[in-house]
């Protein structure tokens, strides 16, 4: 893609740092649009999302907390950072990953076919996985199982031979350790 | 057939390979090497407007004449935006286009790079759908399958931005070839037993009443002559919205003229009393429907529409049927053979009679002049001027859209192009610059007001470079008519900023533009200088001086019901016209 640098008017593409993996959490007011605009950043500037979640979380002071995982070089991701402050109804953004010190949590729903032998083991990798069984047929399995992000692709790869039928994930939630407020 | 190629060269031959002749453009840095790709070719035509609002109103103008899927190239930044409002114009009356847009390279993206805007993000809710497209590997599948989304289901615009470093990069092309959208697959044929519902409804109706619109266009040449079957077959009578005019002829006796809010008289008094509506290809949209509690209170419905979301979405139905106009138009007509359906003769005769009290008080009446030409006579002396002649009519958007509307009467469809969801001023001009773009041989005719058309002028001068000999007739009233009949209405005569100052001289202008000038301001003059507009083989600016203070009539006051319509002085005052029930609300 030489060709670009020389036959066009625009600067040639700087070489590039590596690519990292950051949970960021947005505090921002509950109203029409917002999530909107935060997708629309992502999606408009080029940024990726890897996870998203939002849910409301003080309903009184109409305030909702975003939490966003997304990959790209510091610079990139300290460009989000900032991008997202600017938006007008973001109170906070925090990117936990250079805080240092957060923890991270996903929920996730499995949905497992099988008979004999293959519930008996099912049952058991739920167990070593501390997952719950939350409905059960004479032919399946619905477990619920949290934790990190990777724990959870471990149990659903492991339950793919055995008859992994649906997964949903809620994406990632994080939030700092400590006693301090975001 | 897959070749290597740049990415610009796939663009060409995808158009190619889709079957455009023509695209409307404009270039700018981030599109240059698609220029350079269409520079070295003649499969696909290039024309320059002069601002890209227009090129995609030309493009809507090719489209809505053609049935084609019109195309549009420009460049990123202000290329894009100033785009945005053809897009939203063709979205709101569900016209195909395909639109390229060019990028600022892909390792560009969100860093505002010069020229840069966020295209897609921009046009997400003014296009039925858009692509970013960052890897060459999807390019010929994007557009392909960009033609596939226009022209499919409810027609729309469909938006294809591509970084400057996707259109050097090379690729394979692929061909349109078996494109199949994963997940778009919009139902044509309907469901045979709702059909069959529609036709119970109908065999039964003894008030009917055929409510027709745009998607009967749409959905092609085939359609507007099943439709002529059906209602022939039937016996009923039929209404149309502005934009489904020409889908059934005006000059059958069992057409009402347009209804809505400057519809006819008949044509709203018969949807308000009528007790089976069938509305195909049509929307309920607030301008027909006027005050929605009090709209056609006592009838039983039925909605064809391509687009599930339609039906149900301002009037609920009784019966829903999601297809193509022409194909329910089809099952309707072959099953209403099939039973050898038996309509109540008698109620149908009465409908009849009422309906022709109705039109007994021609409501398009108006009080004529011989010292000032009064706009609706311009109107009608064009049609009668015209009314042999191959003629294809734009407009802008106004009052003398709604005459024209009213007063120019269309035998068959994709002979009118206007805006009529978004009501764009500035669509007319350069929609009549794509039509004649499409049918060199034809009369091509914007019917202008003087406001409207200054909005796009600029595009006579793509007329004049490209030989487009297109008429542009402008109703000068020297004021924003349609905005000033509203002030009279709601605002207590106080004609705020109404008022067209300044006016340039037209007929100057035309000649300072390359095209031929004609004024006229005098009745008795008209017919000649129409006779010498049709006859000059160039642009023409017509500047047709009318009564400034005309006013549109009939109307229904927006939030009003149908049978509270305003009618003109000069509509016969007959008492017996109005129903009993009418009475009571008027
Ligand atoms: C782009 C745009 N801006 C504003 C309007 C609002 N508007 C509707 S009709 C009209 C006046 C049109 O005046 P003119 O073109 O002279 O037509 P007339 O009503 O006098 O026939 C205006 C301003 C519009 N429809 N489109
Ligand atoms: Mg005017």
């Amino acid at each position: 893609m030489n060709t670009t640098a020389t036959t066009t008017h625009y600067p040639a593409a700087t070489t590039h740092e590596r690519a990292e993996s950051h949970t960021l959490t947005v505090l921002v007011d509950n109203e029409p649009g917002v999530l909107a605009r935060v997708i629309g950043l992502f999606s408009g500037r080029g940024y990726n999302i890897d996870s998203l979640t939002v849910s409301e979380t003080e309903h009184q002071k109409h305030l909702s907390l975003i939490t966003i995982v997304t990959t790209g070089t510091p610079m990139v991701i300290e460009q989000i950072k900032h991008q997202l402050e600017r938006l007008v109804p973001v109170h906070r953004v925090v990117d936990l990953t250079v805080t240092g010190k957060a923890i991270e949590r996903e929920l996730a729903l499995v949905k497992v076919r099988g008979k004999g032998e293959h519930r008996v083991e099912a049952l058991r990798l739920a167990d070593a996985f501390r997952a719950r069984v939350i409905d059960a047929t004479t032919e399946s399995f619905v477990f619920e199982i949290t934790g990190k992000s990777d724990k959870i692709d471990q149990f659903v790869e492991l339950m793919l031979p055995i008859g992994l039928v649906d997964v949903s994930r809620t994406g990632v939630v994080a939030i700092g350790r400590g006693a301090e407020a975001m | 057939m897959t070749r290597e190629m740049t990415g610009a060269e796939m663009v060409i031959e995808a158009l190619a390979d889709q079957g455009v002749q023509h695209i409307f453009g404009y270039p700018g840095g981030a599109v240059l090497p698609i220029y350079d790709a269409l520079f070295q070719q003649e499969k696909v035509r290039h024309i320059l407007v002069r601002h890209e609002q227009g090129a995609v109103h030309a493009a809507e103008g090719y489209a809505r004449s053609t049935g084609k899927v019109g195309a549009v190239l420009v460049t990123s930044g202000p290329g894009a935006t100033n785009a945005v409002t053809g897009l939203t114009d063709a979205l709101m009356d569900s016209i195909p286009l395909v639109c390229i847009t060019g990028q600022v390279p892909t390792h560009l993206i969100g860093n505002d790079a010069f020229q840069e805007c966020d295209t897609v993000g921009i046009t997400r809710p003014c296009t039925k759908h858009n692509y970013l497209v960052k890897r060459i590997e999807d390019l010929p599948r994007v557009l392909h399958e960009a033609f596939f989304v226009a022209a499919n289901g409810r027609p729309g615009p469909v938006v294809v931005d591509i970084p400057k470093d996707i259109q050097f990069a090379k690729g394979t092309y692929v061909g349109p070839q078996n494109i199949k959208h994963k997940t778009y697959t919009p139902r044509l044929k309907a469901d045979i037993e709702k059909v069959k519902a529609a036709l119970e409804l109908m065999s039964r109706a003894k008030r009917p009443i055929f409510y027709t619109g745009g998607g009967v266009i749409n959905s092609g040449t085939e359609a507007s002559h099943l439709l002529r079957e059906l209602v022939k077959l039937t016996g009923f009578p039929i209404t149309s919205t502005l934009m489904g005019l020409g889908a059934f002829p005006a000059a059958n006796p069992q057409w009402l003229g347009m209804l809505g809010m400057h519809g006819t008289y008949e044509a709203n008094m018969a949807m308000h009393d009528c007790d089976v509506m069938i509305c195909i290809g049509a929307r309920f949209d607030d301008r027909i429907t006027g005050r929605l509690d009090a709209f056609s209170p006592g009838s039983r419905k039925i909605h064809i529409d391509i687009d599930p979301s339609s039906i149900n979405k301002n009037v609920k139905v009784d019966v829903g049927i999601v297809g193509d106009c022409g194909h329910v138009i089809e099952d309707l007509t072959r099953l209403w053979r099939a039973a050898g359906v038996k309509t109540d003769q008698k109620a149908l005769k009465d409908w009849w009679a009422q309906i022709d009290k109705w039109r007994a008080r021609k409501s398009l009446n108006y009080r004529n002049s011989s010292e000032i030409i009064k706009p609706q006579y311009a109107i009608q002396r064009l049609y009668e001027a015209t009314r042999d002649k191959d003629v294809y009519i734009t407009t802008e958007v106004g009052q003398h859209q709604m005459w024209a509307a009213q007063f120019f009467h269309f035998q068959e469809p994709n002979r009118w192009m206007t805006s009529g969801g978004l009501g764009t001023m500035g669509y007319g001009l350069p929609a009549a610059v794509g039509v004649q773009m499409a049918h060199p041989k034809s009369l091509v005719i914007d019917i202008a007001g003087e406001a409207s058309v200054q909005m796009t002028m600029q595009e006579l001068s793509t007329a004049v470079q490209y030989r487009l000999p297109i008429k542009i007739f402008i109703l000068n009233n020297q004021y924003m008519g349609m905005v000033r009949q509203w002030q009279e209405l709601l605002h207590g005569n106080r004609y705020s900023e109404s008022y067209s100052e300044a006016l340039p001289d037209f007929v100057k202008l035309a000649d300072a533009m390359h095209a031929h000038g004609i004024r006229c301001r005098k009745p008795g003059d008209l017919d000649e200088a129409i006779k010498e507009m049709i006859s000059i083989d160039k642009p023409v600016l017509f500047d047709c001086v009318v009564d400034q203070k005309e006013n549109c009539f009939p109307m229904i006051p927006s939030g009003r019901a149908h049978n509270e319509m305003i009618l003109g002085d000069a509509a016969e005052n007959l008492d017996e016209a109005i129903t009993e029930e009418g009475k009571m609300m008027v």
